[in-house]
């Protein structure tokens, strides 16, 4: 027993198989992402006044993950076209370059991720705060036994709301130096995980789901790359079919991105 | 259009159906993992679904019977379950009472298994993976492979979901809406549980909704055209579609509560939430509305989920046994058309108590109102068929029959419910419960029992007992509605859902001019529907022993006992692995019953030329 039209377009729809589910699983996958940039409205346009930060995250990391990403559509849909015209060779060339592109893209995030996780925000008993990232703990460093001091390399502020929008002009003008908070004097020390605010609450979630997306997409091309490159031999057209399916879910991956940095990074 | 139908490749020939133990392309008897647990052949994938969710469907009725047992007598030791309750739950139900929280983990489980475990998998992935295929004249799914991992994916959810009722603080509590900040700050991981068994059932979903529609779209066989199509197949198809774009919200919803619990985000609680009178250690700044509109966007459409894939059963076996054509296909088929649509923008009337604005309410007021339009239209033409037919009683015709004012009353009575005025008054009581459950008890059941008396001699070549069949319809038909319909008098007069004691405390509680207390007769009534609950179980123990007695001992019939038009009967029963050993070619209608200038009752949809380009002889052996 065979399914017709696993290969070839089936005459009157036009398509074959695979390619109609991939189309219908990007389908459910806008309403995923739909989902979620719903949430990122109806959250930020609930907060409390001045409370919405911005320019938290870099600008310049953003740009060069969102190029990353469009050259690697690029030469996916070369190595789709070079399947296309039975030539194997540019193919292995231009899909090692979607997977080299990939995998810049993950460690710049890593990057911006581990950034996040070392970046402290201290809530002291004076009330005022400090701010940075994290130099060094010292060795009898405890929260709870109130002992030992900690290091940022930040800034401190009186207002929390300062530290909301690094774009305004204070912000910028700031000076950043190391302070050393003294354990005794924490009445609470967080760092900019999901749970720090709202946003990085929805930042990790996005991106962290993107990335999921990024690894697996990373994955099948790949193993297409790799092994599943065997069928080159026995079936070129089914191959192709499968390069082209798995470069439409990449070029989706790739526009998810494409809305995520403006909403992310640069509002 | 034969120009036209020669395009098609040829139907590649599976083996002959009978004799060999051949299997398609395996030359070898499959063992018993492979034919039966790891199969991709949609026919068993689609007997997989059906048991597991008749499974479920039981488990859910006894926490039902539980539920109903506390409510009727309080703080009272349930009898015979009692002690196994104490000894698997452990202090939830010490001394075989069910606690208040353990009441809560059953209300919200008995709504999520009913649901998401029993209804939606009998009615679409059960009958779809079964039927579908062989109503157009497929081989089999497009994606059998991904078909087989649906099966998984939803087993493995099953599972996740009843585990939780033995982890410490026991299952979910916060209703099967889950609805935050409650289900975030109840103190069982229990909700965390249900968050992965949900992402796991909508994984399901998914990839059966991808294999329905790339099915229905890729391969109808050559004259199978869109108007040809039966309409039980439109309706899954309209049904594939709505899980394919309703569910994803549901998951970013369950990704975010998950990390709401998890990893002490804030995404649905609110700046200062206090629990226990603390307040907490969460950053704020969430919505709690968010999540439900995230939960309803699914929730609504759901409804129609439950519902399609019954009048699509419903419609076959009304046409079969009146006998004449269905009335008014093409309104059907529009009229099924809009209701998918429209069920994407009725979701916020389920909101009205939340304060989300008048502006809003009245929005989506105007939709329920619309949507009801094209739900009536299907429901007339079922009506209207009956007209002038010489209708054949049998069991699947009285359940199909049974539907239609059982749906009728659930729709009925939903009207009062879509305007926000009277949804203020009526919203968490007892009539919602009613309302909700006339749909899908009564309804969507009944059309899910008629398509199993309908379809078991096609997948065993044997018929159910008729004379216990009609046992279980009658005693079903009297108890659900002993069940169900004092549940309208109790919610008029006031009684709200959810209350662990039946309305004892509430009852008791005097505000004068806000609470009046509930009268006796109306706190009688829990007792009587406990009985008629008990009797509707009773009921369906026929059903029970039919099912699995005539699988061996039922009537022989042939491959079309009930002399149907449309392309499953006219496979060899059960079929084999592939479908059809000759291609068929659809050139008719799918209801030509007692059609003029055909011989007969009725005129089958498919021929199948013996000669088919070429390939006349099975492939080989």
């Amino acid at each position: 027993m065979e399914i017709p039209y696993t290969v070839q377009n089936r005459p009157d729809t036009g398509i074959y198989n695979a390619k109609l589910g991939i189309w219908l699983f990007l389908a459910s996958e806008v309403m995923l992402f739909g989902g979620l940039f719903s949430a990122y409205v109806l959250l930020r346009a609930g907060s409390e006044p001045g409370m919405w930060p911005h320019g938290w995250l870099d600008v310049r990391l953003g740009t060069v993950n969102t190029l990353l990403l469009a050259l690697s559509a690029i030469t996916t849909l070369l190595a789709w076209a070079a399947c296309k015209v039975r030539d194997f060779r540019k193919f292995k060339i231009f899909h090692a370059c979607t997977i080299l592109l990939a995998l810049a893209f993950l460690g710049i995030k890593s990057y911006e991720y581990h950034d996040k996780f070392i970046h402290y925000e201290i809530a002291l008993n004076d009330g005022t705060f400090v701010d940075g990232h994290l130099v060094e703990k010292s060795a009898d460093f405890d929260l709870k036994k109130k002992t030992g001091t900690v290091t940022l390399h930040g800034r401190a502020v009186t207002d929390r709301k300062e530290l909301m929008d690094l774009r305004a002009p204070e912000a910028k003008a700031a000076t950043l130096e190391e302070h050393v908070v003294a354990a005794a004097d924490i009445k609470k020390m967080q760092n900019y995980g999901p749970w720090h605010n709202t946003f990085t609450a929805i930042y990790f979630t996005m991106t962290g789901l993107h990335a999921l997306h990024i690894i697996g997409g990373t994955l099948v091309i790949f193993y297409l790359w790799g092994p599943g490159s065997r069928m080159w031999k026995t079936d070129p057209e089914r191959f192709t079919n499968r390069i082209e399916v798995s470069g439409l879910f990449w070029h989706f991956v790739d526009l998810v991105w494409i809305f995520l940095f403006p909403v992310m990074y640069l509002t | 259009m034969q120009a036209n139908v020669q395009q098609f490749p040829p139907f590649r020939e599976p083996e002959p159906a009978h004799g060999h133990d051949d299997h398609g392309h395996e030359h070898h008897e499959p063992g018993f993992w492979t034919k039966y647990v790891f199969s991709s052949d949609h026919k068993v994938i689609g007997i997989q679904y059906g048991m597991t969710a008749l499974c479920f469907l039981l488990f859910g009725f006894f926490l039902m019977l539980l539920m109903r047992w506390q409510i009727a007598h309080p703080t009272q030791p349930v009898p015979f379950l009692g002690p196994l309750l104490a000894k698997t739950l452990g202090p939830m139900a010490a001394g075989g009472v069910i606690s208040p929280d353990l009441y809560n983990a059953f209300g919200a489980m008995h709504g999520t298994i009913m649901v998401f475990l029993g209804v939606v998998p009998l009615a679409f992935a059960a009958f779809g993976n079964y039927v579908v295929p062989l109503m157009i004249g497929a081989p089999d799914m497009t994606f059998p492979r991904i078909n087989m991992a649906s099966y998984h994916a939803f087993f493995l959810g099953g599972v996740v979901m009843f585990v939780s009722f033995f982890i410490p603080g026991g299952a979910a509590q916060a209703g099967w809406t889950s609805y935050s900040p409650l289900a975030t700050t109840i103190p069982t991981n229990g909700q965390a549980f249900w968050l992965v068994g949900m992402v796991l059932l909508i994984t399901s979903s998914l990839l059966g909704a991808v294999n329905f529609i790339a099915t229905i779209i890729q391969l109808r066989a050559p004259g199978m055209t869109w108007m040809r199509l039966p309409w039980f197949v439109w309706a899954q198809f309209v049904t594939a579609f709505i899980l394919l774009l309703a569910f994803p919200p549901l998951e970013a919803a369950g990704v975010l509560q998950l990390m709401d619990n998890a990893l002490g985000t804030s995404f649905f609680l609110p700046t200062g939430l206090a629990v226990a009178g603390k307040v907490g250690e969460a950053s704020g700044g969430g919505s709690p509305l968010l999540w439900q509109h995230l939960f309803w966007f699914l929730g609504h459409p759901e409804v129609y989920v439950l519902i399609l894939p019954a009048m699509g059963i419903v419609v076959e076996v009304i046409a079969n046994n009146t006998r004449k054509p269905i009335w008014g296909y093409k309104s059907l088929v529009y009229s099924v058309l809009a209701v998918g649509f429209l069920s994407f923008i009725v979701w916020a009337h389920h909101m009205y108590m939340t304060g989300m604005g008048q502006k809003i309410a009245t929005f989506f007021q105007a939709t329920t109102m619309i949507i009801s339009i094209p739900s009536v239209i299907i429901l007339t033409c079922m009506f209207l068929s009956l007209w002038g037919g010489s209708i054949r009683i049998n069991t699947p015709m009285l359940f199909a029959l049974g539907f239609l004012p059982m749906f009728g009353i659930g729709g009925l009575t939903g009207l009062p419910l879509g305007l926000a005025a009277a949804d203020l008054y009526l919203h968490d009581t007892y009539y919602i419960i009613a309302h909700f459950h006339y749909v899908v008890a009564p309804g969507t059941l009944f059309a899910l029992f008629a398509g199993v008396y309908f379809w078991f001699p096609k997948m065993t070549g044997r018929k159910m007992n008729e004379f216990w069949g009609r046992v279980h319809f009658w005693c079903s038909f009297v108890f659900m509605n002993l069940v169900f319909m004092p549940m309208f008098a109790q919610g008029i007069k006031g009684m709200i859902r959810r209350m662990s004691d039946g309305g004892v405390n509430y009852s008791a509680a005097r505000v004068p001019g806000a609470i009046d207390t509930l009268p006796g007769s109306v706190m009688e009534l829990n007792t009587w529907i406990l009985w008629a609950a008990v009797g509707l179980g009773l009921a369906q123990i026929p059903f029970i022993i039919n099912l699995f007695w005539s699988i061996k001992h039922g009537e022989k019939v042939g491959t079309n006992p009930w002399q149907a038009t449309t392309l499953d009967w006219h496979t060899p029963t059960p079929p084999p692995h592939g479908n059809f050993p000759k291609a068929p070619r659809i050139v008719r209608g799918p209801y030509e019953y007692n059609a003029p200038g055909f011989e007969g009752s009725f005129a089958p949809q498919a021929e199948f030329p013996a000669a088919d380009h070429g390939h006349a002889q099975p492939a080989h052996h």
